[in-house]
């Protein structure tokens, strides 16, 4: 928690209303994102009870379970949501274009466009990954044979909750998280999880402040949670009963036809609200203007959405239960880069961001009080243009001399730190070698020196490539992490722990029963 | 084991016990006014483990120990608290562990003792404790069977024992705990067996689920040593290695997975002789305080803001009274969440904050550095929504 963000929470508490704690949009919105509310079963492990889905507010489809705990509806229920879903997903997969990979010494190719799944919380990221791990074993053949599209769902949802993983990843976002990012409330993290008050904080009804609003919100009568988990409440006084009723119907057709409209009813009750929500956010972040990274971004979504849709269609397998040791420590790296990497260009987009490093001394804005643009280097063996330029700042200035720093609008362009001196007033100056980023030759091309009256930003956040980490082979695990696995099978590679292997059940059996 | 020794050397002298016997009576009779007309609401392992949570908030503590019933004082002044749990898991819960716990519980016994690494015993007694109305008296019973299991003869089958009731002083009360079942003489100690029905999928559970059954195996586990240490025996004949069974991935079919709770242990140990000083807290409070329901609502609101509690928004998830506590602290920066506070220099008031960011005068010196970077912040946010980078 900066106290940046920490003060911009405290400002909503007095002005009842939320705070912005950015200036762009950090997140990529796609035209039509697929916005998902999942219902869950209380008690059950990850049972599915409803969801609405759809890529526009106007075309909510409601999918109900009306016995969860019937293994063969709970299926009906995925293959439906299969329905919705793997359309969407198929869509994207029109156009695509073609990139230089290896310096240009290769192409490949990747989609145009990439789909977005947006769920309300965290929690329904979590769902998703879980009701993806319950299908995508699951044999078209056998004893309990499913639909080839439940399978198929399976994969692309782990697909969609590894993403979610990966910091700066648009392709399913939890739209709390996604409203945090660009809000602070006058209210806690763990209250911020309610998607209903955190936008009774952002954007509360007219006449209401963001705090009252937010208490209207924890009503469960008035505002149902957002799923996936429901409401006790509701459970043991509306939905039990309907469940009941339509058990109670058999064969019945008109009773049963009855008591599923009854229960389709209910639960249209309790996700409405929250789809009515989840698009009130899509508008609000829309509203946002997009970060200048954003779009590279979705361009790197764009390239795992292409990945893994080939993957898919070359009958390659669905993604193990667990990583073997050198694929969990390079994913482990992966994330590491992504979030290093997310981090500044989230700052490099937007001065409110950067603002948090400037208050802890990793970034300084100063005005360009001197310049030396043609300065020329000639002590080494061969001369060099140097300019200098001299700033005076009012932030509080911790970076050393020495140090290479860059800025924002001149990404390309080093800056070395010559001189630091403190000035009247508790302002400092500083002296700053230039290079790169100024063509060749001697003379540096129009406008690739700051001028003398230019506000500026440095940073000691680099945007440059960092050359990522290798790894052994997977037949080279070393001892240290459980040497080579003995044996190992193509597809699914459970790790093997405390002697048993994980995934020592047959699948048959371990589906929902 | 300091705890343990003492609660020994009680239960054995008797009347040696004067003074402190006086003071327990009057501070149940304090609490007695606290609470109303009402009998007291009980403890269970799972409210014990809730005072893990917040421990320096006072006015849970006297209330917990009170027994007051807290969502009726909460409904009462106007903050009705939502807990509740789902009939839907309740059902569940009660299937599994029926199921887990069938046939005498053979399958439950080759489970305990696979994951302990023991040989799966061919014969093994099955002792069901969980029927009887009369607590005292169910209590004394699993008592004297639990600690008749303790024998020199490791020839004796491993003995199981079905929902066992379990004695813990709180505050001075006695409290009774249900643990699902105690295995004993497996491995040659006790273990505690909780059976849970959230899934372990490929080897993980929900972190917060974990976490709270593992405070609440730790109350048994501690009532369970103090049992043995209350008769004589070696509190560490109790593994401070829990089994949970759990139903596999999205199956029904159970399990086991060994927690380790001596972290949990020790802070539920520490809590409970916290709570040992209630004398002290009730001393500090106003005599005339009371959170009987009954009582008038602005009664009631008066005499609970005289009692100070320590809010932070993990008591929403865990105290009835939360709602109202939240209310009352509205305007602090402990509302926002401990990292927001502590980012905030630690100053307790929004206000304050917001006027020494806004550059007032300092009055506190103490004070001088935290202003500093508000007023940093404050200027640095300004600049940054006026200004692009």
């Amino acid at each position: 928690m900066s106290t940046l963000r920490a003060l911009a929470a405290a400002q909503a508490v007095a002005a009842g209303v939320a705070q912005p704690v950015a200036t762009v949009r950090h997140l990529h919105l796609s035209r039509r994102p697929l916005v998902l509310v999942p219902l869950a079963m209380a008690g059950e492990a990850n049972a599915p009870l409803a969801a609405m889905v759809g890529a526009a507010s106007g075309e909510a489809r409601l999918l109900i379970v009306p016995q969860p705990r019937n293994r063969d509806q709970r299926f009906a229920f995925v293959a439906e949501l299969a329905a919705s879903v793997l359309p969407y997903v198929a869509a994207h997969r029109g156009a695509n274009e073609a990139v230089s990979v290896d310096r240009g010494r290769d192409v490949r190719y990747r989609y145009l466009d990439a789909p977005q799944v947006l769920v309300p919380n965290p929690a329904g990221v979590t769902f998703l990954r879980l009701l993806g791990r319950a299908t995508r074993f699951r044999r078209t053949d056998g004893e309990y044979p499913v639909p080839a599209s439940v399978p198929l769902l399976g994969r692309w949802l782990t697909f969609f909750a590894e993403r979610a993983e990966h910091p700066g990843s648009a392709t399913l976002v939890a739209m709390t998280q996604a409203l945090s990012l660009h809000w602070a409330t006058g209210q806690s993290a763990v209250e911020d999880l309610h998607l209903p008050a955190l936008l009774g904080w952002i954007a509360p009804p007219a006449g209401l402040t963001g705090a009252e609003a937010a208490a209207r919100a924890e009503d469960p009568m008035r505002c149902p949670p957002a799923g996936p988990a429901t409401d006790p409440g509701f459970d043991n006084e509306r939905l039990a009963p309907a469940i009941e009723a339509y058990a109670a119907a058999e064969s019945d057709t008109v009773a049963r036809a009855a008591a599923y409209a009854e229960l389709e009813k209910l639960l249209r009750d309790q996700l409405t609200p929250t789809w009515e929500l989840m698009w009130r956010a899509v508008g609000l972040l829309r509203a946002l203007p997009a970060g200048a990274r954003v779009a590279g971004r979705w361009d790197g979504d764009r390239d795992a959405f292409t990945a893994h849709a080939e993957h898919v269609d070359a009958d390659g397998a669905p993604q193990p239960r667990r990583d073997g040791a050198v694929a969990a420590a390079a994913r482990l790296h992966r994330l590491e880069r992504a979030a290093a990497l997310y981090a500044v260009q989230r700052a490099y987009d937007d001065p409110l961001v950067m603002a948090e490093y400037r208050l802890t001394g990793e970034a300084f804005v100063g005005e360009v009080l001197l310049a030396d643009p043609a300065r020329v280097d000639d002590s080494g063996r061969r001369p060099v243009l140097r300019p200098r330029i001299q700033l005076v700042t009012t932030d509080p200035m911790l970076v050393p001399v020495g140090a290479t720093l860059s800025s924002p609008v001149r990404p390309g362009q080093k800056a070395r730190v010559i001189y630091v001196t403190p000035a009247a007033d508790g302002k400092t100056e500083v002296v700053l070698e230039l290079s790169g980023g100024m063509g060749r030759g001697l003379t540096a091309t129009p406008g690739s020196v700051p001028e003398v009256g230019e506000r500026l930003c440095y940073t000691t956040l680099s945007e440059a490539y960092v050359p990522s980490g290798t790894f052994p082979a997977v037949e080279e695990t070393p001892w240290t992490h459980g040497g080579p696995p003995a044996a190992s099978p193509p597809a699914d590679v459970p790790a093997a722990s405390g002697g048993k292997p994980a995934g020592d059940a047959p699948e048959a059996d371990e589906g929902w029963v | 084991m300091r705890i343990a020794d003492r609660k020994c050397k009680i239960a054995g002298s008797g009347g040696g016990a004067g003074l402190s016997w006086r003071v327990v009576t009057s501070s149940e009779q304090r609490l007695a006014e606290i609470r109303g007309g009402l009998p007291p609401r009980r403890h269970n392992a799972r409210t014990i483990a809730a005072l893990t949570g917040n421990p320096g908030c006072r006015r849970r503590a006297i209330l917990d120990g009170a027994g007051v019933d807290k969502p009726a004082l909460a409904e009462r002044i106007g903050f009705p608290a939502g807990f509740g749990q789902s009939r839907f898991a309740i059902t569940r819960g009660n299937v599994f562990e029926a199921q887990v716990k069938a046939d005498g519980g053979a399958e439950l016994l080759r489970l305990v003792a696979e994951r302990l690494g023991v040989p799966v015993p061919t014969v093994a007694s099955w002792t069901d404790l969980g029927d009887g109305d009369e607590v005292a008296g169910r209590e004394q019973r699993s008592a004297a069977l639990l600690t008749a299991a303790v024998t020199p003869d490791a020839s004796e089958p491993a003995a199981l024992f079905d929902h066992p009731l379990l004695g813990l002083d709180v505050a001075g009360r006695r409290v009774h705990l249900e643990p699902d079942l105690v295995a004993a003489r497996l491995g040659g100690r006790f273990h505690v067996v909780e059976i849970k029905s959230f899934p372990v999928v490929d080897g993980q559970a929900d972190p917060a689920k974990l976490a709270a059954a593992a405070v609440q195996s730790a109350v048994y586990v501690l009532a369970l040593r103090e049992l043995l240490a209350a008769r004589g025996l070696d509190p560490q004949l109790v593994s401070h290695e829990v089994v949970l069974v759990c139903p596999r991935d999205f199956t029904n079919q159970p399990v086991a997975h060994l927690l380790d709770v001596r972290k949990q242990v020790l802070v539920v140990r520490r809590q409970l002789e916290r709570m040992d000083q209630l004398d002290e807290l009730l001393a500090a409070a106003p005599a005339d305080f009371t959170a009987d329901p009954a009582a008038a609502t602005a009664t009631l609101v008066a005499g609970l803001s005289q009692v100070p509690a320590r809010y932070a928004p993990d008591c929403l998830a865990s105290c009835e009274l939360a709602y109202f506590c939240r209310h009352e602290a509205r305007g602090q920066t402990g509302t926002l969440g401990r990292p927001v506070r502590e980012a905030l220099g630690g100053i307790d008031s929004v206000a304050e904050v917001l006027a020494l960011a806004a550059g007032e005068p300092v009055a506190d010196p103490q004070r001088e550095e935290a202003a500093g970077l508000l007023r940093t912040a404050a200027r640095l946010r300004a600049d940054a929504i006026g200004t692009p980078v």
